[in-house]
C-alpha cells in the first residue's frame, strides 16, 4: 500500500462531540469518519485517517468546539498505519 | 479499513507542527453549552469572538444579547454584556453606544427576536444611523420555544405551528430584513452570510470584520445576518442541516453583501447574479 | 442661585440635570410632552444625550442601555405610555438598574400601575409623589440618589397640574450622601479578563458550571425590597394627634387638602391629614398611628378608588375608611377636573365629619 501523506493533524475533544457529523462532509480530503462506539454522552465521534491537510474546515463547522488543528512543519508519511 | 488506519487525535502532535485553529476562541470562557447537535449558532459566535480578538477590541467591546437559544452564551462570552429582552437589543445598544461612543457595541439576536418582536426597533435604529452592529442569527424558526414560525420562515417550510408548511395565503410571506434595512440611508453596511459550509463560515467572518470596521469608522448602522442550521426546528437529521439551509433558506435569503460603499443591492439581484454565475460556470466548464 | 418662574416640566428636567442625569429618551404624549422638550433642549447643553424615541417601548430600551453603563438615565411618559414600558420596568428591576421614571399622569388613576406594578413578576419601584413644583425639584433629585443607592428604579408621580403650572423655584443641586461606585456597570473594560461583567435579570452569571439560578437572584431582589420598605418611607402628617377625621391624599390634590385642613383647623374643626410622599413604600405605620382615636378616615384621590386599598390596609379596621374623591378630569381627559376645588373639597370633608354619604 502506498504511504499517505498528512500535512496536518487534529487533536479532537471527543467527549464534547454531540455526533452531529457536520465535520465529515466539510473535510475536503474526506479523512474524517464517525466512530462505531460512543462517548460518555452517548454520541459517536469523529476519527481521523491519514491525509489531513490542516485546512481547519472541521474546526470552522463544529458547533461544539471539538477540534484543534495543526499543520506539520514537514509532511508526515504514514506507511499503512498511524504516524 | 481496520482501526490501525486511524491517526491518534487524543493529544497534540509529537512531530513539529504549528497550531492553526485553537479549540475555542480566547474570549469564550467555556465550551460547555447545551445547544442542539448540529446547531449553527456556535459557529457564528466563534468567528465573531475571533474578529473581536484580532481587532484588539476585547476591552472596548460591549455586547447586547437578545433572547433565544444563543442567550446561553451570555454566561460564556468573556465580554462586558447587557442582557436585553426579546426584540429590544437595538434600543439597549443605542443607549449604551450613545453613552460610550468609542466602544464597539453589537447586538446578538435571532430572527424571532429581531424580525418578529423587535422589527420596529431595528428599523428605527438603522434609520437613525446608530453606530452599532446588529448580528442576526437567522434559522427561520423560534428555536428556543421549540421551532415555531417567524417572520423569516420561508413558504413551504414546516415548523411546529405550520406543520403543513408555511402557506402564503394563510400565514403570509417572509420578510427579507436585510433588504428592509439596507435601503435606509442610516445603514452603512448590510450583509448576509451562511454557515452551512466552511467557505460560508469564512465568508461570515469577513462580513463581521467589515461590519465592525465600519462601526469603528463611524459610518453608521451595520447588519450582519447569518443563516444558521437548526435541525431540531427543521425536523431534519443533523447531517442534513447544511443541505436544508442552503436549499430551503438560502434560496430565499440569498447570501451576499446588500449594502456597502453607499450602494444597495436587493436580494433578488443577488439571486440573479448567482444564477448568472452558475450559468457561466456551467457553460465555461463544459467540455 | 436665583428663583425663576418656570413650568413644572422644565423644573423637573432641570432638577434631573442638576442631579447628574445625562441620558433621557421619551416619546411625546400629553401631559408629559414638555418634559421631553426641555430635556431635548437642555441635556445636550449639559453634555448629555436626549433621544426622541420612535416609541415608548424603544425609549425605555434606550434608557436601559444608558443606565447599564453607569450613567444616570431616565425616561418618562404619562400612564398610557408607561403601560407600554412595563415588561422592561419589571426586568430592569430584576437586573438591578437604577432607572428614574417620570409619570406626568392624567390624574391619579395610575396609582395601581405605579405601586402594584403593571408589569410581570415580583418587583417594586420606589414611587415619589410631589405635591408641587418645589417639592418635585427635591424629589426628582432624590429619585436619582435612591435609584443608585438601592440599584432599583424610582418613579416620580407627577400630573398635568404639576407639569403645566408655573411656579417660582430655585433649582439648587442637593446633596444626599455618598454612594458606592458602580462596579457592576458595563463599559467594556473587563472584556477578556475572565471576569467580564454581565447585567441581567435572568439570574445568570459568567463562568463554567451551573451559572443560571433565577430563584436565588429573584429572592435577593425581593430581600432588597424588604429593606427599602423598612427604611425609605416618607410621609407628611399634620393635626392627626387629636383629629376626629383624618384625610389622606397624595400629589397635587394633597396640597388642596392641606390648605383646606389648615383653614378648618383655624376654625377649630378637629381634622388632620396624612400625605404619603412615598406611595411605595406606603406609610402604613403613620396611617395606623394617625387613625388611632379618629372616628373616620377619608381618602381624597382623583380616581375610582386605588390608594384607598392601602389606606384600609394601614388603618386595619380601627376606623371606617370612606372615599371622598372620585374620577375628575377635563374635556380632554388629560387634565384638571372640577373636583380640584377647595370649596368642594371642604364640603366633602364636612360631610365625612358628619358621617354623610358623598355623592360622586
Amino acid at each position: 500500500m502506498d504511504p499517505v501523506t498528512s500535512r496536518g493533524t487534529l487533536s479532537i475533544a471527543l467527549e464534547a462531540c454531540k455526533g452531529c457529523e457536520l465535520c465529515i462532509p466539510a473535510c475536503p480530503p474526506r479523512v474524517l469518519s464517525m466512530s462505531e462506539d460512543v462517548n460518555e454522552m452517548g454520541f459517536r465521534y469523529p476519527l481521523l485517517r491519514p491525509g489531513c491537510t490542516g485546512c481547519g474546515a472541521c474546526a470552522l463547522v463544529c458547533p461544539d468546539f471539538c477540534f484543534e488543528v495543526y499543520q506539520y512543519t514537514a509532511p508526515v508519511a504514514h506507511a499503512g498505519g498511524a504516524a | 479499513m481496520s482501526s490501525h488506519d486511524f491517526v491518534p487525535t487524543n493529544a497534540p502532535p509529537s512531530k513539529p507542527a504549528r497550531k492553526v485553529e485553537t479549540l475555542k476562541p480566547e474570549l469564550l470562557l467555556h465550551t460547555n453549552h447545551h445547544l442542539c447537535p448540529g446547531c449553527g449558532e456556535p459557529l457564528v459566535l466563534r468567528q465573531l469572538l475571533e474578529v473581536v480578538e484580532e481587532l484588539g477590541l476585547a476591552q472596548r467591546t460591549i455586547a447586547v444579547a437578545g433572547i433565544g437559544c444563543y442567550t446561553a452564551f451570555s454566561g460564556s462570552l468573556d465580554l462586558d454584556l447587557v442582557q436585553a429582552l426579546h426584540g429590544r437589543a437595538p434600543s439597549v445598544a443605542t443607549g449604551t453606544k450613545r453613552m460610550l461612543p468609542d466602544r464597539l457595541v453589537f447586538t446578538l439576536q435571532g430572527d424571532g427576536d429581531m424580525v418578529n418582536e423587535g422589527l420596529q426597533e431595528v428599523i428605527h435604529t438603522a434609520a437613525r444611523g446608530e453606530n452599532i452592529t446588529c448580528v442576526l442569527l437567522n434559522n427561520g424558526v423560534f428555536g428556543e420555544t421549540g421551532g415555531h414560525m417567524t417572520s423569516t420562515t420561508v413558504i413551504g417550510q414546516r415548523t411546529k405551528n405550520t406543520l403543513e408548511g408555511r402557506d402564503a395565503s394563510y400565514h403570509g410571506h417572509p420578510i427579507l430584513i436585510g433588504d428592509l434595512l439596507a435601503q435606509l440611508d442610516g445603514t452603512a453596511y448590510a450583509a448576509r452570510g451562511s454557515v452551512h459550509d466552511a467557505a460560508g463560515v469564512a465568508g461570515t467572518k469577513r462580513m463581521l470584520r467589515k461590519a465592525f470596521e465600519s462601526q469603528l469608522r463611524g459610518d453608521g448602522f451595520s447588519l450582519v445576518e447569518v443563516l444558521t442550521m437548526c435541525p431540531t426546528g427543521w425536523f431534519v437529521p443533523t447531517a442534513e442541516g447544511p443541505g436544508y439551509l442552503d436549499r430551503v433558506l438560502g434560496t430565499v435569503h440569498v447570501t451576499g453583501e446588500l449594502k456597502a460603499g453607499g450602494r444597495f443591492v436587493t436580494t433578488a439581484e443577488l439571486r440573479a447574479r448567482n444564477q448568472r454565475q452558475a450559468r457561466q460556470t456551467r457553460e465555461g466548464g463544459s467540455d | 442661585m436665583t428663583h425663576r418662574l418656570i413650568e413644572g416640566s422644565q423644573a423637573i428636567a432641570e432638577a434631573a440635570i442638576a442631579a447628574g442625569c445625562r441620558f433621557f429618551a421619551g416619546y411625546p404624549m400629553t401631559p408629559f410632552t414638555e418634559v421631553l422638550e426641555h430635556f431635548a433642549r437642555k441635556l445636550p447643553q449639559a453634555g448629555g444625550t436626549c433621544i426622541n424615541a420612535e416609541s415608548e417601548l424603544e425609549a425605555v430600551g434606550m434608557a436601559w442601555g444608558a443606565v447599564a453603563t453607569g450613567a444616570r438615565a431616565a425616561t418618562g411618559s404619562t400612564g398610557q405610555g408607561l403601560s407600554l414600558m412595563q415588561e422592561s420596568f419589571s426586568e430592569m428591576t430584576l437586573a438591578g438598574l437604577p432607572l428614574v421614571i417620570f409619570n406626568m399622569a392624567r390624574g391619579q388613576g395610575d396609582y395601581y400601575q405605579s405601586t402594584r406594578g403593571g408589569g410581570h413578576g415580583d418587583y417594586r419601584h420606589i414611587v415619589l409623589a410631589p405635591m408641587d413644583i418645589r417639592e418635585a425639584v427635591q424629589l426628582t433629585q432624590l429619585a436619582f440618589h435612591l435609584a443608585d443607592s438601592w440599584r432599583n428604579p424610582v418613579l416620580v408621580y407627577g400630573d398635568y397640574l404639576l407639569a403645566h403650572t408655573y411656579e417660582s423655584v430655585e433649582i439648587a443641586p442637593l446633596e444626599f450622601g455618598n454612594l458606592p461606585t458602580k462596579d457592576w456597570a458595563v463599559d467594556g473594560s473587563r472584556g477578556g479578563s475572565g471576569k467580564s461583567r454581565l447585567v441581567t435579570s435572568l439570574g445568570m452569571s459568567k463562568g463554567v458550571g451551573k451559572n443560571v439560578d433565577p430563584e436565588s437572584h429573584w429572592k435577593a431582589v425581593a430581600e432588597r425590597h424588604k429593606q427599602i420598605e423598612a427604611t425609605e418611607v416618607r410621609v407628611e402628617c399634620e393635626f392627626t394627634e387629636d383629629a376626629e377625621l383624618v384625610v389622606v391624599a397624595y400629589g397635587t390634590p394633597a396640597k388642596f387638602v392641606r390648605y383646606v385642613v389648615h383653614q378648618m383647623r383655624e376654625e377649630g374643626v378637629p381634622v388632620g391629614y396624612v400625605r404619603p410622599i412615598t406611595l411605595w413604600p406606603f406609610p402604613y405605620r403613620a396611617l395606623a398611628d394617625a387613625a388611632q382615636g379618629a372616628r373616620r378616615v377619608a381618602v381624597f384621590e382623583l380616581n375610582a378608588g386605588q390608594m384607598i386599598d392601602d389606606v384600609r390596609l394601614g388603618v386595619l379596621g380601627s376606623a371606617p375608611v370612606v372615599a371622598i374623591g372620585g374620577i375628575s378630569t377635563d374635556a380632554s381627559g388629560f387634565g384638571v377636573g372640577g373636583l380640584l376645588d377647595t370649596e368642594i373639597i371642604r364640603g366633602r370633608i364636612e360631610s365625612a365629619l358628619k358621617g354623610q354619604e358623598i355623592s360622586a
